[in-house]
């Protein structure tokens, strides 16, 4: 540090406005050094695994040391075996069931309190975003207890107005709905906030040139608030889709994928192949089905944000 | 503000805007109170005698309180131990991405080195894989090295992230340059630059990416799940799970009461500091 070569970090001009980094030689060597760290993190745990993960899913590894090479099998496994194939059917479900209910609840309640006539705005959207920072399992523990056929208070209110709900956990059919509700619950505060913020960009000018050209709120909707919305629109619809493929705390708490598996989810069941039945062949390819799927949707986000992307790189 | 906003343009009071303000309270007001419901029900049961949650009709509001349910979590399960290892592995991981995120976004935007384009672009490629999809892998490799059940396996394959990267990245390339400039010129090393300068600059993207980075953690239940499979090493929400019976019967109270210092630090860490968060997660969104 008090060396009399100090004379090595020499003064370099400073960039033009907006440009590259100014000390353009900088030496690689040192640049790796603030590299290090995260590299080798990120190798260790991201990027080998990633090839790993692509090599079991073509074997019918054990993780008792007995591996071969299977080809596709795993693959074509996943793609022809009625009961996995039926939990890329129940992810299909949960995901457009979540997403557009999610995106629903999340836009209007962010309208609700993005309104003028609204007093203490900044207290509800405080209490609206609350359940975001409450973990998923503890929210499906929450409302496993509410919904509970015995002593749940939302049940006894229900058949107390005449709804017989019964053991909705137990229901084949209702049991899914119920595991999409507690994520809608937990994560609309998320995007209802980037709505917010959305909103909040939208110049007043718009609105005021609509009401003078005699647009209703519904048309000032459609016409103003929709399209100016675009990009955080199409950021919401691809976060959540992502969100929903990778479901699993409140499935694990609420159902273990039951009743009858129908709430078995891909990333449950990559679990249990993975981590239960010690099947690693399969729950890898499983995962490769999950990355191609998630991969999909980034590639969706990133024809939506491709511009302002590339501005920022 | 509200002055304009309750007269019209010819300055008339308007009629029945004070209704429709109150009508628009009210409503707000009662779906509020129908999101928080489940948050009141963890509260409230957890303060609630057993034979009161076993009891027809259920209430909401205990008759009488205890504290008998948080004293059962704790001899239920280790849950003094499971709080430690939930704040240990949490509060490890943010510290060590944070480290770490910072000198890698440091050198992404302020040092020009072959590579640099490339890098960052496999980094922010990387976001796109679940971590799910790595699991396994992850697992054989923290298996190899003997660290299941242990912390290092819990928190050094995410001392690394490429979010966090990215996002610190975005920011320390936004400050402007001539304070780097004036410090190199007084003879400072990159090092120096990197934590008198850019370091102090950059406390409010630090700080949060450390709150979503312990939330996330602190909230997690696939991870300690996988790595950890002694009751002694899991983490709250994976150690909760443990109390459903094989039966499948649920003891609410004792539940509850650990759900809700599960939810405690986060909560009264969000109420303190709520602008920031709100406002983290909406410039997520938009950048």
């Amino acid at each position: 540090m008090t060396s009399p070569t100090r004379v090595r970090t020499p003064y370099r001009a400073p960039a033009p406005l907006g440009g590259r980094p100014s000390n353009r030689r900088a030496l690689p060597a040192r640049a790796l050094l603030f590299m290090l760290p995260a590299l080798v993190v990120l190798l260790a745990f991201v990027f080998w695994p990633m090839a790993s993960a692509l090599r079991l899913s073509f074997t019918n590894a054990s993780g008792f040391g007995i591996e071969e090479w299977v080809g596709f099998d795993n693959y074509a496994k996943i793609f022809t075996d009625h009961r996995i194939l039926a939990t890329l059917g129940n992810t299909a479900l949960y995901t457009s069931m979540f997403t557009p209910t999610a995106l629903i609840v999340a836009l209007a309640l962010a309208l609700l309190l993005n309104n003028r006539l609204l007093v203490a705005r900044g207290f509800f959207r405080t209490a609206l975003f609350l359940p975001f920072i409450i973990s998923l399992a503890v929210a499906a523990f929450a409302w496993t207890y509410l919904l509970d056929p015995q002593v749940g208070l939302l049940t006894y209110w229900l058949r107390t107005v005449g709804v017989q709900i019964g053991n909705v956990l137990q229901d084949p059919i209702l049991a899914m709905p119920t595991v999409v509700a507690v994520a809608i619950w937990k994560n609309f505060g998320f995007y209802m906030v980037v709505f917010i913020a959305g909103l909040q960009e939208i110049p007043e000018s718009l609105y005021e040139a609509a009401k003078i050209d005699g647009a209703g709120p519904w048309r000032r909707f459609t016409n103003v608030t929709l399209p100016q919305l675009g990009n955080t629109l199409a950021f919401v619809v691809v976060f959540a889709m992502i969100a929903a493929l990778q479901a699993f705390d409140q499935i694990y708490v609420m159902t273990g994928g039951g009743p009858y598996r129908s709430t078995q989810s891909v990333v449950m069941e990559l679990y249990q192949d993975g981590f239960k039945k010690l099947d690693l062949g399969l729950a890898s390819a499983l995962s490769y089905v999950l990355l191609a799927a998630t991969l999909l949707l980034s590639l969706i986000q990133f024809r939506f944000f491709g511009r302002r992307e590339k501005d920022t790189l | 503000m509200t002055v304009t906003m309750t007269t019209d343009p010819a300055g008339r009071r308007r009629p029945g805007r004070t209704a429709r303000r109150w009508l628009l309270a009210a409503a707000v007001l009662a779906l509020t109170a129908m999101v928080l419901l489940p948050v009141a029900i963890i509260v409230f049961t957890a303060f609630k005698p057993t034979a009161e949650i076993n009891a027809f009709p259920p209430t909401l509001v205990p008759a009488s309180w205890t504290l008998e349910n948080f004293t059962r979590i704790f001899t239920d399960l280790p849950f003094a131990r499971l709080f430690l290892n939930s704040f240990l592995f949490a509060g490890g991981v943010t510290l060590f991405a944070l480290t770490f995120d910072s000198l890698a976004a440091y050198a992404l935007a302020r040092l020009d080195f072959r590579g640099n384009r490339l890098l960052l672009i496999a980094i922010v490629a990387s976001l796109m894989i679940p971590f799910q999809a790595t699991l396994i892998p992850v697992y054989q490799l923290v298996a190899q090295l003997g660290w299941v059940n242990t912390f290092a396996g819990l928190i050094i394959p995410r001392a690394a992230d490429a979010f966090g990267i990215f996002f610190l990245r975005q920011f320390f390339v936004s400050l402007p340059r001539d304070l780097d400039n004036a410090a190199r010129i007084d003879g400072a090393g990159e090092f120096r630059v990197f934590r008198s300068i850019i370091l102090p600059n950059a406390v409010p993207a630090l700080l949060t990416l450390a709150i979503f980075t312990f939330v996330n953690n602190w909230n997690d239940l696939l991870w300690p799940l996988v790595f950890t499979t002694t009751p002694d090493m899991g983490t709250i929400t994976s150690g909760l799970t443990l109390l459903t019976g094989p039966s499948g019967i649920i003891p609410y109270g004792t539940m509850m009461a650990g759900c809700l210092i599960a939810v405690l630090p986060l909560a009264v860490m969000f109420l303190i500091m709520q602008r920031r968060f709100i406002e983290s997660v909406a410039t997520t969104g938009l950048k």
